[in-house]
This record gives structure tokens, C-alpha cells and sequence, in this order.
């Protein structure tokens, strides 16, 4: 083993393509999987942000949030099941802002939701009508707190009271007020989609400790079919685009992750050729195969972890260089970067796994010239 | 370090009226490579003994079985039949598992090219045979400093194998082959890269070292000048024995 690590200080030379390579497909993978978790992250927010566990949809949406529209005796149905307490109504609107200090045509694609069970980070008390919690994401867009912006072709008023964080949907930047304002908004602002009183998008149900699964099953059993019920992780999923998205993503990354294993393959197969003489030598003074095949594969550890440690460093320093809610949807968060080093640890392993059949064959008579063959 | 099968008590000083065994007992032993019509005897029912302290000089013309020889007396090779006893110990049966551990504890080897490993230095080079085993650590490095300083190279055991002489990389590798006290230190053609006089010197050293320790030493050579420092010299011819010495 010390062996392995002092020919790995002594010649780095010797492991700098097979470490600069890793090296960009560590970059690369933590790039890839940042702009998956910035891309869900964007789409995802205001789910993920959902206090309850589970969100009622009217059956005919097709789990769309857009689409859906629950009624007053629907909702008396789902609460019968859930508990009158456990239940809340959502409602969103997609909307242009005006912000101040941004051109008249500047306009801010937001999309304000109406809400009674409050978010994670915002108090439970629901702001008073035409008060609104902005995504920080806004921030960069020129959102500050106490401002007024206009929303929609009727410039509905409302005031910016606060921040929080990672609420975005649709790749939007959210508003989060009461139902009362959201029905003001779209009544001014889409007349056709305007809500009527008691009438809501969506319900969030908190289960408080029961089985998600059965809660939503008995809540569309309740209301005869008129509903459809899904966890928030299948909300997400049934969200347009995102399963796509992380499909494709994810594919590209597992292609990344077969690079790698070729590349560590083809390298430690070539150093262990150039090897063989001295594999020879060392098995013929009485090192086994284990003791030199634990060393190839800690030199392919160690250069697995400095190419994810320089690729997590370039990962961070992209993060901190683009703006949250910018054009490019990033985000290295710590799992990511987690992730990105086991994957390629894994590949690291795998690849160098090939040279152990090599290994096993090094013959040690043929050091001293003599052999089986 | 693991103690050697064959350490002695008192290096340097052989038990009166040579109570220890030989270093090496080879018996009635064939090594065959192919088979059928293509059969190649490379040894044919050799009997060899040397000494615990005896320094062998095995010679013999090209492929008439030396190195053969010298790799299965170093467990590098398991004989067809016949038997093999080094320090005591039968390892004509011998697994692989059980070969290497024999090699790492019992014998010495000095190869032809010399083959330190490159990127160590003089001393790491010795204590490449700790660290391949279980390790000992401080009595290991103690060891290799004690060796490097009676092959003079205590000044040099910092120098990468670049940086040494071929004398110097000769006597690392002599110092290597001695780590683990072996009972029998096998030296393939130890003057082929070396000029007559350093050849001359470098086989001194040899003989030296083997009796200053007591330990058992086969020299397999091509070079007659330097046959006269071993206390034998056996002829080997078509993998026979033609003459054991005297």
C-alpha cells in the first residue's frame, strides 16, 4: 500500500492524464447533475415547500395544478376523511409583474399562489389581502421588501412583506398571499379562470402520521372519484417536463459514469502491462496478488478523489458565480457533490477492476527468467 | 518482520560441528514443461545439497536447466516430481498461497537486472520487504539501516536507484535479498551487468555477507573468474547434475 501511495508522490507525472480526465468527467458530472437539481429546483419549489404531505387535484386535471378546480363539496368531502384541520386550499396564477425600476415592457414572469396552510419558512399566519411573500429567487429581479409591484394586464397591486427561499415553480419566481388575493388577482387579471367563492385550485392534506398512501386512496375513494390525490414526491413527478427532464439527465450522467470506468479500464490496464516486470520482482520476494491488486486500486481511489475534490471546488465556484433565479437553473447542492464523488469513486473502482486478472497472471519465475510457459 | 523458518540464533557463527540442516536438499527432482511428443525435461532427477553456510556456485551452458533450478529452489517454481527442502521445510507441495509466504520469509533473491523498484529510495527499497507482509515496522527499518550500513550505503539511503552506481543498486539488492534473514539467498548471474573488476568486487561482497551471517548462498553464473569465491561449484547439463563438487 505505501508502495502505491509513494509512487503516487514520486511520480504524479505518471497519473496526471488518467487524473485530468477524471478530473472533466467529475466537472462534467457535477455540472450535469447541477443543472438537473437547478432545473427541478425551479420547477419543484412550491411542492417541495408544501407543509402537508399529500395534494388533492380535481380527477379531470389530470394532475395538473392549472387545470384543477376543487369545490366546496368536494373539499366537505376530503375533509371528512382528513380531518377539517389537515386541510387547505392552493390556488396559482401565472402572471406578469411590474416591478419598480424595470422598464414598463419589463415585465417579470411570476406566478402568485393563494394558500392557507402556510409554506415551510413562512409564519402561519396568512399575510392580510394584497400582502405577498416573494421567492428570493425575485432579489436578483429587482424585488425588494416593502415595494408594491403590479401584477397582470389589471397591475393588481400587491406589497412585498418578506422572503423565502426555493419556492420557485415552472421555472418561475413565486408570490405566496392569501386565497383571498389570489381569487382578486385572477378575477381581475383572467376573468375566465376566475375562481368562485370557496372554490380552489388544489387541496394540502397533512396526513398527521397516517399512511400517505392510504389517506389518498380513501380521500378518492370519498369523493366518488371526483379527485385524485397524489403524494407531493408524485406531484412532482406529474409536473410537465420533470420526469422528462431528470430522465434525460440522468441518462446522460450514467453515459458519463461508463466514461469513466473506460477511461480508469484503459489506464490502470496500461500501467499494469508496464508493470509487469516489477509486479514480478515484487511477487517473486513474496507480495501476493492481494497486496499488489489493493494497491492498484488505492492509487485508482486516490485519483478518483482529487479529480472529485478539484470537480466539486469547480462545481461550488460555478454555484457561487450564478445567480440564483438567473438564466441558467444550477444549483451544487452538498448531496450532489456527495453523489457525484461515490459515482465516481464507483467508476474508479470498477475500471481498475479490470486489471486484476493481469495481476493475478504475472508470473514471478519469469522475474528471475524462468517460467511455466 | 515474521521470524524466518531458518533464523539463527547467533548470525555469523554456525553451530559447531554443523548441528543445523542444509540449507536446501533437492531430491530425485524433474521439472517437465509440455507434454506428450513436445515433453521438455529442463531438470531431470536432480540431487543437490547445500550446506547452511555454503556458498554454491551453480554453472552450466546456456539452458541447461541453472535458472530452473535456481526458481524452484526459491519456491518461483513447484517441481514435477522429486522434493525440495529448504531450511527444513518441504515445499515440493506447496500452493501458491503457501510458496509465497515462503518466498517473503525464508529466501533471498537477487535478480540478473537488479530490478529495485525505481521509484524508491536505496533504503524504502529494503523495506519493500516489510510492507509486502505483515509489518513490523520499527524492527524493519532497524534492520534495513543495520544492512545499509554494513554494505556502506548508509550515506546513500536516501538516493533513488537513478542515482546509484551499478555496485550501489548490486549491494541494495543484496540488502533487500538479506531482509528477511533467509536461510538460502538465490543469486541470478549477480556479475552480468557489471564490468570484470566490479563484478570481482560485488562477489566478494557476496561471500562476505553470506559468511558474516551464515547464510546459504546459490550463485548461478556464466563467469568462471569469479567461481573461486564459492566454498563449491556445481556443473548442471541438460538439466543433470554432471559434477556436485567438492
Amino acid at each position: 500500500m505505501r508502495i502505491a501511495l509513494r509512487e503516487l508522490r514520486r511520480r504524479p507525472g505518471r497519473f496526471a492524464v488518467a487524473t485530468s480526465i477524471l478530473t472533466l468527467i467529475s466537472i462534467l458530472l457535477i455540472v450535469l447533475g447541477g443543472l438537473l437539481d437547478g432545473l427541478t429546483a425551479s420547477n419543484t419549489g412550491a411542492l417541495r415547500s408544501q407543509r402537508g404531505e399529500l395534494i388533492v387535484y380535481s380527477a379531470d386535471a389530470e394532475s395538473s395544478l392549472v387545470r384543477s378546480r376543487i369545490t366546496t363539496a368536494i373539499r366537505l368531502e376530503v375533509e371528512r376523511v382528513a380531518g377539517r384541520g389537515n386541510v387547505s386550499g392552493l390556488g396559482s396564477v401565472q402572471v406578469g409583474a411590474r416591478v419598480p425600476g424595470r422598464g414598463p415592457r419589463d415585465l417579470v414572469p411570476v406566478v402568485l399562489f393563494g394558500y392557507q396552510l402556510a409554506p415551510r419558512q413562512l409564519p402561519e399566519v396568512v399575510p392580510a389581502r394584497d400582502e405577498v411573500y416573494a421567492d428570493s429567487s425575485l432579489v436578483a429581479r429587482g424585488v425588494r421588501r416593502g415595494m408594491i409591484v403590479r401584477l397582470g394586464q389589471a397591475r393588481s397591486a400587491v406589497r412585498i412583506v418578506g422572503f423565502l427561499d426555493d419556492s420557485r415553480f415552472s421555472g418561475q419566481g413565486t408570490l405566496w398571499g392569501s386565497l383571498a388575493t389570489w381569487r382578486s388577482v385572477i378575477a381581475a387579471n383572467r376573468p375566465s379562470e376566475r375562481a368562485g367563492a370557496g372554490v380552489e385550485q388544489a387541496l394540502v392534506v397533512r396526513t398527521a402520521g397516517r399512511s400517505a398512501s392510504r389517506e389518498a386512496a380513501a380521500i378518492d375513494r370519498a369523493t366518488a372519484g371526483a379527485t385524485r390525490t397524489l403524494t407531493i414526491e408524485q406531484a412532482i413527478q406529474a409536473l410537465p417536463g420533470v420526469s422528462a427532464q431528470q430522465t434525460t439527465f440522468n441518462q446522460i450522467i450514467w453515459v458519463t459514469i461508463a466514461v469513466g470506468v473506460l477511461v480508469v479500464a484503459l489506464f490502470f490496464a496500461l500501467i499494469t502491462v508496464e508493470r509487469v516486470a516489477l509486479y514480478g520482482v515484487l511477487k517473486a520476494i513474496g507480495a501476493s496478488s492481494r497486496t499488489l491488486f489493493a494497491g492498484v486500486v488505492l492509487q485508482a481511489l486516490v485519483v478518483a478523489l482529487i479529480a472529485s475534490a478539484i470537480g466539486a471546488a469547480a462545481g461550488i465556484a460555478l454555484d457561487l458565480m450564478i445567480p440564483v433565479g438567473g438564466a441558467i437553473p444550477f444549483s451544487a447542492s452538498a448531496a450532489r457533490l456527495v453523489t457525484s464523488t461515490v459515482y465516481l469513486v464507483a467508476a474508479a473502482l470498477v475500471g481498475c477492476s479490470f486489471s486484476l486478472r493481469r495481476v493475478l497472471r504475472v508470473d514471478p519465475a519469469a522475474a528471475i527468467g524462468a517460467g511455466d510457459a | 518482520m515474521p521470524a524466518s523458518p531458518c533464523s539463527r540464533e547467533q548470525p555469523g557463527e554456525p553451530e559447531p560441528g554443523g548441528a543445523r540442516g542444509p540449507a536446501l536438499q533437492m531430491r530425485g527432482v524433474r521439472k517437465v514443461y509440455g507434454s506428450g511428443t513436445n515433453e521438455v525435461a529442463a531438470l531431470d532427477g536432480v540431487d543437490l545439497t547445500v550446506g547452511p553456510t555454503e556458498i554454491l556456485a551453480l554453472v552450466g551452458p546456456s539452458g541447461s536447466g541453472k535458472t530452473t533450478l535456481c526458481s524452484i529452489a526459491g519456491g518461483l517454481l513447484t517441481p514435477t516430481s522429486g522434493t525440495v527442502v529448504v531450511g527444513g521445510s518441504d515445499i515440493s507441495r506447496y500452493n501458491s498461497r503457501q510458496l509465497t509466504d515462503f518466498r517473503r520469509n525464508a529466501v533471498g533473491f537477487v535478480f540478473q537486472t537488479v530490478n529495485l523498484v525505481s521509484f524508491l529510495t536505496a533504503r524504502e527499497n529494503l523495506l519493500v520487504v516489510d510492507e509486502i507482509g505483515p509489518r513490523t515496522g520499527r524492527r524493519a527499518r532497524q534492520r534495513a539501516d543495520q544492512l545499509l550500513e554494513e554494505l556502506g550505503l548508509t550515506g546513500r539511503a536516501g538516493n533513488l536507484p537513478s542515482a546509484l552506481s551499478g555496485g550501489e543498486r548490486q549491494r541494495v539488492a543484496i540488502g533487500r535479498a538479506l531482509m528477511n534473514d533467509p536461510c538460502l539467498v538465490l543469486f541470478d548471474e549477480p556479475t552480468s551487468a557489471l564490468d570484470t573488476h566490479l563484478g570481482e568486487q560485488v562477489v566478494a561482497l557476496i561471500r562476505q555477507e553470506m559468511k558474516a551471517r551464515g547464510t546459504a548462498a546459490i550463485i548461478v553464473t556464466h563467469d568462471l573468474r569469479i567461481t573461486h569465491h564459492a566454498d563449491r561449484v556445481a556443473t548442471i547439463v541438460d538439466g543433470r547434475i554432471a559434477d556436485a563438487g567438492t
